[in-house]
């Protein structure tokens, strides 16, 4: 008689700094590793992708020009706001069949994930640009600034740490982003939105959708106003698929493996550079 | 001898006397071979295809035309060399050979800039003075990346990537040659690199220059013809890096057509830069900027700033000083040192050119060109403005790629960001303005690879050059010039 009724949560997606269902209203059963519980998962759809490039593509101008301080201090924050949150993300990543170790062991990383790259955002800078001796009268520098919107299509096999250090490089960079999470790790998408809106990371820099990977590559890759394209994963039919797609609008397109996002290995500047472009400005020295 | 004698009449009729570049010294052979592992080699079926000066539509020598055997030689070669002599040497050999390249190229410099002129129509003065010194620049910058290549990526260890195929267009042949093979050997890579089929001479002589030097062989070859075999090289198996130059269009195909291959490319493709001119700018210089910004090379230039932008207050002012400046140019004899505007690079692109200012008319763009008379023989193009026109105009949204220029005018600073950004492209711009914060509000908000203030179409090796968006991926020039023909391991984190 006196046991309660949990309140359970409803998973949303996150667009434009707003938890959404699919415009579609379609879900997909997702089933914990454990086969005792299920919830409906939003399945995202084409237009869902298209209101995310959106949201990104107006987002894009505020946040590069953000100081790199100030981009550095949100980041941080996302960190500190998911070290306040570890038990339900330790949770989630058991429902999502890891064990109690493992979990414990991607919630920590992916929280240093975050406070290495915010570390980054005004220094990554000063590594890779230059002033350029050229043999004339003027002074020319170079210097790098955010490709765009960048398109992320996350890796299958996490469903934490794989998101965040998919996401964390292009939003250092200054860059805005929509990210598909995997179909199979869907369950922490909740907890990383409530993170990045409590963190003030301005509506629409990042996006976050669910559904399936094979339903929406095609948008993921052939969107004209997506400037760069991020895929984790070694499946050829998709990459080839990517990369013929990118070609209609010369996207930068990233293929990424395991290697690219477990903790160790993914912790590197260069990985900021995948989305970044450089920019050369003369200027004559005289009168 | 006084004044009064000599009464200055600034209305009198200017002219230049003739100034021509003599040609004696200059030995152009009859025809041209394949350079395929430091042998010049015909091609095995034995074609041959006309390069013809643009200025006299007569043929200066015909130059073998490649076919799939003569590629599969061409990577093998140069899959040898770099499995034998070129990685086992070290990296500061390497580099000497390199500077030799650029100090022979200085040699060779006129000769080369007559060459260049003759087979691709540039103005003498402009070979003579940009395409050659910055072809030799170039080698003479990376020869000296050579050894110091652990430096330039912290963190990182600096590994060649292997066999490249190299592709580059009419528009400065020896230079885009130069941007390519540098940088490649430089970081330990061989080629093979395949110039437009208009313009395939100086890049014959840089081959000899090559074999001179003692280069090992097959580390450079050089394959001329048309863009199938570009098709070819672009789909080699042998082939671990492709370097484009050239229109968007085909830098799309070479993307279709590397999909899922795995292999390393950089595209410098396209471009509609947008040269704003502010009110507060020295119009005087500005017009001069303006001038160079599109009639640099006739207009055939990637980076050329075909869409003027100037704000509206100044606008009768610059539009009439710059058909007053245009009417100055002098376009003819492209070996003549006094000339501004030499021939257009061939038939085809004079038509195209042609095309689109019909185009322009039809569209309503108001036409000036100078009054200018161009030889009946050779192919050319007056310098031409258009006014009255708008962001939807073709002439405004598509690269013309001659001496064609679009004028716009603008109220405020975020009206003008908003109108240079509305193009696929970005590869370049420019901004004239005394003003230096407003400098820095432009070339920051302008999404494009290389911005000029205060100046235009400015080139140099330590310099990185390429695009934005639809204007390609990659750099060439500096330190990110050595990016596309590296592999970054990990030595530490």
């Amino acid at each position: 008689m006196n046991d309660r009724i949990d309140v359970r949560k409803t998973h949303k997606m996150f667009i434009n700094g707003k938890f959404a269902r699919s415009e579609s209203e379609r879900t997909f059963s997702w089933t914990t590793s454990d086969n005792k519980d299920s919830t409906n998962i939003c399945r995202a759809s084409r237009k869902d992708f298209r209101d995310s490039v959106l949201a990104a593509k107006n987002a894009f101008s505020g946040w590069s020009s953000r100081t790199a301080y100030n981009r550095a201090q949100i980041i941080y924050r996302c960190a500190e706001i998911l070290e306040g949150r570890s038990a339900q993300l330790v949770e989630e990543l058991r429902a999502q069949g890891l064990d109690p170790e493992d979990a414990q062991l991607e919630v920590r990383q992916t929280i240093d994930l975050l406070v290495y790259y915010a570390g980054w955002a005004d220094k990554y800078q000063q590594l890779f640009s230059s002033v350029n001796p050229v043999s004339a009268p003027y002074f020319n520098f170079t210097a790098l600034e955010a490709t765009g919107v960048v398109a992320i299509i996350a890796p299958r096999e996490s469903g934490l740490l794989g998101i965040v250090s998919a996401i964390a490089p292009a939003l250092v960079g200054g860059n805005t982003c929509v990210t598909l999470i995997s179909e199979e790790h869907p369950l922490c998408t909740a907890s990383l939105s409530e993170t990045l809106h409590t963190s003030d990371v301005p509506a629409g820099v990042v996006n976050l959708l669910t559904g399936f990977r094979s339903e929406l590559i095609e948008q993921f890759s052939t969107h004209m106003e997506v400037n760069a394209l991020i895929y984790f994963g070694e499946d050829k039919d998709e990459i080839t698929q990517i990369e013929t797609n990118a070609a209609e609008n010369v996207k930068r397109v990233s293929i990424c493996t395991r290697h690219d996002w477990e903790y160790e290995s993914s912790l590197s500047p260069y990985a900021i550079l995948r989305t970044q472009e450089t920019k050369t400005t003369w200027h004559p020295i005289g009168f | 001898m006084t004044i009064e004698n000599h009464p200055q009449n600034l209305q009198a009729d200017w002219t230049y006397d003739p100034a021509p570049q003599s040609i004696e010294h200059v030995d152009i052979h009859d025809s041209y071979e394949l350079f395929i592992n430091g042998k010049f080699t015909s091609s095995k079926d034995g074609s041959y295809r006309d390069s013809i000066n643009p200025a006299t539509e007569k043929t200066l020598a015909k130059v073998a035309e490649a076919g799939v055997e003569d590629v599969d030689l061409a990577v093998e070669a140069a899959r040898q060399a770099y499995e034998g002599p070129w990685s086992q040497m070290t990296a500061a050999e390497r580099g000497k050979f390199l500077f030799r390249i650029a100090r022979m190229i200085q040699e060779r410099s006129r000769e080369l800039a007559i060459v260049e002129s003759l087979d691709g129509g540039k103005p003498i003065r402009e070979s003579r003075d940009v395409d050659i010194p910055l072809a030799a620049a170039h080698f003479f910058y990376y020869a000296g990346w050579a050894d110091k290549l652990d430096y330039a990526f912290p963190g990182r260890q600096a590994q060649s990537i292997g066999v490249a195929a190299q592709i580059i267009p009419w528009n400065f042949p020896l230079l885009m040659a130069a941007w390519k093979l540098a940088p490649a050997l430089a970081t330990g890579n061989t080629l093979v690199l395949k110039p437009a089929e208009t313009t395939p001479l100086t890049a014959m002589i840089l081959a000899d220059i090559i074999r001179e030097a003692d280069l090992p062989p097959g580390v450079v070859n050089i394959v001329t013809g048309d863009g199938d075999l570009g098709k070819q090289l672009v789909r080699h198996p042998g082939i671990d890096k492709i370097a484009f130059t050239g229109s968007t269009a085909v830098g799309k195909e070479i993307m279709r057509a590397l999909a899922g291959k795995d292999k390393r490319f950089t595209l410098e493709l396209g471009g509609k830069a947008a040269n704003i001119v502010f009110a507060d700018a020295a119009i005087d210089q500005a017009i001069e900027g303006i001038v160079n910004s599109i009639f640099f090379n006739q207009g055939h230039v990637c980076c050329a700033g075909s869409r003027l932008f100037v704000e509206e207050s100044v606008a009768q002012e610059v539009t009439q000083k710059l058909r007053e400046r245009m009417e100055t140019l002098i376009v003819g004899d492209p070996l003549d040192k006094n000339t501004d505007i030499g021939a257009i690079n061939s038939i085809d692109q004079l038509k195209r050119i042609q095309s689109y200012v019909e185009i322009g008319q039809q569209e309503g763009g108001e036409l000036y060109q100078s009054s200018c008379i161009l030889p009946d023989t050779g192919y050319w193009h007056a310098p031409t403005l258009f006014s009255n026109v708008s962001q939807s105009h073709r002439i405004v949204q598509e690269e013309i790629f001659g001496p064609v220029l679009a004028i716009q005018t603008f109220r405020t600073v975020d009206e003008v960001i908003d109108k240079a950004n509305n193009t696929p492209y970005g590869l370049s711009g420019g901004v004239w303005t005394d003003k230096g914060a407003k400098i820095f509000k432009v070339t920051r908000n302008i999404r494009a690879g290389v911005i000029w203030a205060n100046t235009f179409n400015k080139f140099d090796p330590s310099s990185p050059f390429g695009g934005y968006k639809e204007s390609g991926m990659g750099r060439e020039g500096g330190v990110e010039g050595l990016l596309p023909y590296l592999n970054l391991t990990t030595n530490t984190r």
